[in-house]
């Protein structure tokens, strides 16, 4: 049985923190986005909440799936992207030499990732109240569990972008943003999955997040949680996640075996 | 060079190792039809400061590589400090540490920063201290507080032997440790090694193209060629052997097909 050592998962982490104390840039990147994407839709929002008796019926139903959506889209990046930069600074090599075992640092890589959402999340969260009189925080414990389970479906896909990375190299990169968004228009974020064509929809209800939505949608114009909805998101993301993890550990071991992990860089 | 604050904490265990720090038997890498490593035979002395010399190609990296385990070897046996390094490298990888031009340590984290993170990866006990002993030893004080990209070739190398010395490894293994680097710089790099490896009774095994660096450091060398070992032993017996005054002679003779040491016995 691998042994997981916390200490040198918080190395890994302190490797990123440092990084982010020495570039305020990048803390203020992490957090603008979502709050431009917020502020857009919190106007989008205020226009149809007038226009649109299903908008009008649950306030702020688009301003809650935009900001969900984001901690999804940035658990993804958060994995994804602190693993490039271990590429991208040619580190890769002196991490595998040390006693940083592989599960380690997929470990290291999700709690960064829960942190970066947390920065760059948390703050448009907080705008929306004042600028919108609206608080997802109302949500109340279904946040947390829309959120953890929105995490682990951005953990899984961040997983398996790092291990096409890791396989193909840095030229494929790009699939950190193109493969989270290739999911969007399934996950039913802005609306029912109904709107999707029939044949479509048994795919979109095989993806977590649009159970998530879905339950956010139903809490939002009902107050009742669905609490299949929510078993149904847990399930599968159990076994995304580990099928995620299984296919980076995976591609850790091709990538000893074709000489990989000394060939990276910019 | 008094290197005072190095400790040779770990002479006791070694004199009750293994004779050979490093044993490998029939070893063979394949990249699909290329032969990189053809059926590679060596020991190495524990204690022993040895050199792998040939010419680009010649399977030095590719041998490096995989003693590290960061490469699998398509056949073949390893044991490195006594254990099968295949199956049971992260029980030797906190013994051993590893420097290569070719593998950079972070450039936005400053010197103190990589040498902190690494010292939590390889559980340093009383961290701050021994970055401190290291920062006296490898003359590192202007610059502990300097990002890593904007030091000279110079300045980096001495931060990669810190990091390589952060935990006293028993076996040192060098890709061409003084590459890029001044002849001042590079004479400094190999004064240091030669002390540490004469307090501490450590391991070096080194790749490198500077034959007078090898004469100067090694007790054994290995000349490799077309991924084989095609001659062995130490300078002053190879360079008999080949009727040459050199290493340099002897290396070209090798890489030429020249005066083999058959012909040069005549």
């Amino acid at each position: 049985m691998t042994q997981l050592s916390f200490r040198r998962v918080g190395a890994l982490l302190l490797r990123h923190l440092y990084i982010m104390r020495g570039s305020w840039p990048r803390l203020l990147e992490m957090a603008y986005w979502p709050a431009v994407n917020m502020v857009v839709w919190g106007f989008t929002s205020q226009f149809f909440a007038g226009h649109s008796d299903w908008v009008a019926k649950a306030g702020g139903i688009l301003i809650g799936a935009v900001l969900l959506w984001d901690v999804m889209f940035r658990g993804n990046l958060g994995v994804a992207l602190s693993f490039m930069e271990e590429m991208w600074s040619r580190n890769l090599g002196h991490l595998s030499v040390s006693p940083l075992r592989p599960i380690e640092l997929v470990a290291g890589l999700v709690a960064m990732s829960l942190i970066r959402t947390l920065i760059g999340v948390l703050p448009a969260m907080a705008l929306a109240i004042p600028l919108y009189q609206y608080s997802i925080f109302e949500l109340g414990p279904a946040l947390i569990t829309f959120w953890a389970n929105l995490m682990v479906s951005g953990w899984a896909i961040g997983l398996a972008v790092s291990a096409m990375v890791l396989r193909f190299g840095l030229g494929v990169e790009s699939l950190a943003w193109v493969m989270v968004f290739a999911v969007a228009p399934l996950a039913g974020i802005y609306y029912p999955i109904e709107t999707l064509p029939v044949w479509l929809q048994p795919v979109a209800w095989a993806l977590p997040p649009a159970h998530v939505f879905d339950g956010m949608r139903t809490l939002m114009q009902t107050g009742l949680f669905d609490w299949s909805r929510l078993l149904q998101a847990v399930g599968l993301n159990l076994l995304y996640v580990a099928a995620a993890a299984a296919l980076f550990l995976r591609t850790h071991h091709v990538a000893r075996q074709r000489g990989l992990l000394l060939n990276v860089g910019e | 060079m008094a290197l005072s604050l190095i400790k040779p904490v770990r002479r006791a265990n070694i004199q009750g190792m293994d004779a050979f720090a490093i044993t490998v038997e029939h070893l063979v890498k394949s990249f699909g039809p290329i032969r990189a490593v053809d059926d590679v035979s060596f020991a190495v002395a524990t204690g022993s400061t040895t050199a792998m010399l040939g010419g680009n190609g010649a399977g030095k990296t590719t041998t490096l590589s995989m003693l590290l385990g960061l490469l699998l070897p398509s056949s073949g046996a390893i044991r490195v400090l006594g254990e099968d390094m295949v199956r049971h490298r992260y029980r030797v990888l906190p013994r051993l540490n590893f420097s290569s031009p070719y593998v950079d340590l972070p450039h936005r984290l400053t010197v103190r920063e990589n040498l902190t993170v690494y010292g939590h990866l390889y559980g340093i006990a009383k961290l701050a201290g021994r970055i401190a002993e290291l920062t006296a030893d490898l003359d590192l004080g202007e610059v502990i507080d300097r990002p890593v990209g904007k030091l000279s070739a110079g300045q980096k190398a001495r931060v990669a032997l810190a990091k390589a010395m952060l935990n006293r490894p028993e076996l040192l293994l060098l890709d061409e440790p003084t590459a890029s680097l001044d002849p001042d710089t590079a004479d400094w790099v190999r004064s240091f090694l030669t002390e540490y490896q004469r307090q501490c009774g450590a391991t070096i095994l080194l790749a490198s193209h500077n034959m007078t660096e090898v004469e100067r450091m090694c007790d054994a060398v290995l000349m490799m060629k077309q991924g084989r070992i095609v001659d062995q032993g130490s300078p002053a017996a190879l360079i008999e052997r080949f009727g040459r005054s050199t290493l340099e002679e002897v290396f070209l003779d090798i890489a030429r097909d020249r005066n083999k040491p058959a012909e040069a016995a005549q």
